[in-house]
């Protein structure tokens, strides 16, 4: 088939690769802004923002690093490390309760559910806010990785519910045949048959995670307590004067994410595209 | 989704597990429900007690009347509208994209990534760095301005005929790669066959793919255009937010129902109408979710019959 549209069609594969030389350029030349960017200078990124850059001027590096760059690299560290975790202990035990055991209005509770995954964040703000009010809970951590995980949860739910249902009865039946019970099936025979899914959504949550903005925007107001993606969007208007630390931080924010796509690609794929198949 | 709504009752459904108590299910699903029917649960009839009243007053539907009249309102809503209504525009550059790629062997994986990175990116950073692209003297337009193009230069920011479209344009942008993803993991997944009778037939490229591969997609293209669909009408928060420096601006050119939320809550100091605008924002996104599964159900149901 190859050999048979190159042969045929050699105007349509030149087109196709101008197409798709075109759209890479443009998905990649703001990111190639944004790196170049971070190692020139103020005037070196007035005077000519696309080319190279002269050479490796870290000192948009230290400046952005000196800030409290660290700080907020923590914040969103521990955040996204205990909201992912609690989410899928959580959505893999609610799952197999979904997955194993027939009971009255499951199939409405699960759609109810689901349907959460398209409730606006924003819509939450003003109750949630002052909700953390009178608990004293506002520029805490914990609020925000326990609304992080109400909001992670429908989601993961869904999908491992799906993936669960799918593992064969004949498996799950000789365990409990041989008397082990209903936790150490789950625990000896769902959990280690399930890590391509729970990877998936490790990958998929954690993205969603470090990106969040407008909660921690909210509910992390002292500096000490800002998420990464809280302080960078600060920083704009603060070094409004300085565009390679502008640049340097906001690389700098990218790369667990760059890094975490490189390994996780193939999780992440197929997590993006779990919602909108049959969960096959 | 389907799937979901109406499940084949079967797994773990022996007839021996059938007669255990449901209790035994409720201890595996409590955890998980009782963090969501806190934050769900409460937010949602705690938003509905308190769009009803005024500093603690019951109100009735005043601040919906007061809400649906503010002319601010009405433009976040218009312009919430307007980009939506770039949905088509993205379904079909997506669509050509997955496509193309699709048809691509040599640099398949490259362009295939290159495409989807514009997606991982956190939407602060995106807009920040678009925000230095749009700038009057900004990276675009030095660019148009070495080419020759010097004509197309723009306040692609500063004009507010214009600062929405650019808003839209970056959104498109970083969101086309998601729908690349999902198109293109359907396509992979379709039987070789109908291409092969296709090409046997000697229909073209685009014959092939809007009249095979068009209808064999499309509760993904549908799926798709919900998810989007849904963004652009309450998640286009962060975007505005960071390029606009929180403003809206210029002028109210980009102001959306959420930033305008966010704005009477936490700036303007009125919670009950911040609260009201949220359940007219909550159930404009319910009547999205259910014109989804209604269109769903009914290509299914088509799908059967032919």
């Amino acid at each position: 088939m190859k050999k048979n549209t190159a042969r045929k069609l050699p105007i349509a594969a030149t087109l196709r690769y101008t197409l798709l030389s075109f759209m890479a350029f443009m998905a990649l030349a703001p990111v190639y802004v944004m790196v170049s960017g971070s190692f020139k200078t103020q005037k070196q990124f007035l005077d000519s923002p696309l080319s190279p850059p002269s050479g490796f001027n870290l000192g948009g590096y230290k400046s952005a690093w000196s800030d409290s760059f660290p700080t907020w690299l923590l914040n969103s560290f521990l955040i996204v490390t205990f909201s992912v975790i609690l989410t899928l202990a959580l959505a893999s035990l609610a799952a197999w309760g979904f997955a194993r055991f027939p009971f009255k209005g499951k199939e409405s509770l699960l759609a109810i559910i689901v349907s959460l995954m398209v409730v606006p964040p924003v819509v939450l703000l003003i109750p949630l806010f002052k909700l953390g009010v009178t608990l004293s809970l506002i520029s805490t951590l914990q609020i925000v990785v326990f609304i992080y995980m109400a909001l992670m949860l429908p989601f993961s739910i869904y999908m491992l519910t799906n993936y669960f249902k799918s593992i064969p009865e004949s498996i799950i039946e000789s365990a409990s045949i041989d008397g082990a019970s209903t936790f150490q099936i789950f625990r000896i025979i769902v959990l280690p048959l399930s890590g391509a899914p729970i990877a998936t959504l490790a990958v998929v949550n954690l993205l969603w995670a470090w990106n969040e903005l407008l909660l921690a925007l909210v509910f992390l107001q002292s500096n000490e307590k800002k998420t990464l993606m809280v302080g960078l969007t600060g920083f704009q208007s603060r070094y409004s004067l300085d565009i390679p630390t502008v640049m340097a931080g906001m690389s700098l924010a990218t790369l667990p994410l760059v890094v975490a796509y490189l390994f996780g690609q193939r999780y992440f794929i197929s997590g993006l595209t779990a919602g909108s198949t049959k969960g096959e | 989704m389907t799937s979901l709504l109406r499940p084949k009752l079967s797994g773990g459904n022996s007839n021996r597990r059938s007669a255990l108590p449901s209790r035994e299910a409720l201890y595996w699903i409590a955890p998980a429900c009782a963090v969501i029917i806190f934050i769900f649960g409460y937010s949602i009839v705690n938003l509905i007690t308190q769009s009803l009243r005024y500093d603690g007053d019951w109100v009735g539907f005043e601040n919906f009347s007061i809400v649906i009249s503010d002319p601010l309102f009405l433009v976040a809503l218009r312009h919430n509208l307007f980009l939506l209504s770039a949905v088509p525009i993205l379904v079909l550059i997506a669509f050509i994209l997955a496509i193309t790629l699709f048809e691509t062997r040599r640099g398949m994986r490259f362009y295939r990534s290159a495409v989807f990175l514009p997606y991982i990116l956190p939407i602060p950073v995106v807009a920040v760095i678009f925000g230095q692209i749009y700038q009057l003297n900004g990276v675009l337009n030095t660019f148009l301005s070495s080419i020759g193009l010097d004509f197309l230069i723009q306040d692609w920011l500063g004009d507010p005929d214009i600062a929405l479209g650019t808003m839209g344009s970056v959104i498109i942008w970083k969101e086309v790669g998601f729908g690349v993803i999902l198109m293109l993991a359907h396509l992979i997944s379709l039987p070789t066959e109908t291409y092969e009778a296709a090409k046997l037939d000697g229909a073209g490229f685009w014959r092939t793919h809007f009249v095979i591969t068009r209808p064999a997609i499309k509760s993904t293209l549908i799926f798709y255009a919900v998810i989007e669909s849904i963004t652009m009408v309450s998640w286009v928060f962060n975007y505005v937010y960071v390029m606009s420096n929180g403003l809206g601006g210029p002028g109210n050119a980009t102001m959306v129902s959420e930033l305008y939320i966010y704005r009477m809550a936490f700036q303007n100091n009125a919670p009950e109408l911040a609260a009201a605008a949220s359940v007219f924002l909550f159930a404009i996104t319910l009547i999205l979710l259910v014109a989804f599964f209604k269109i769903q159900r009914r290509s299914i149901s088509k799908t059967f019959r032919s």
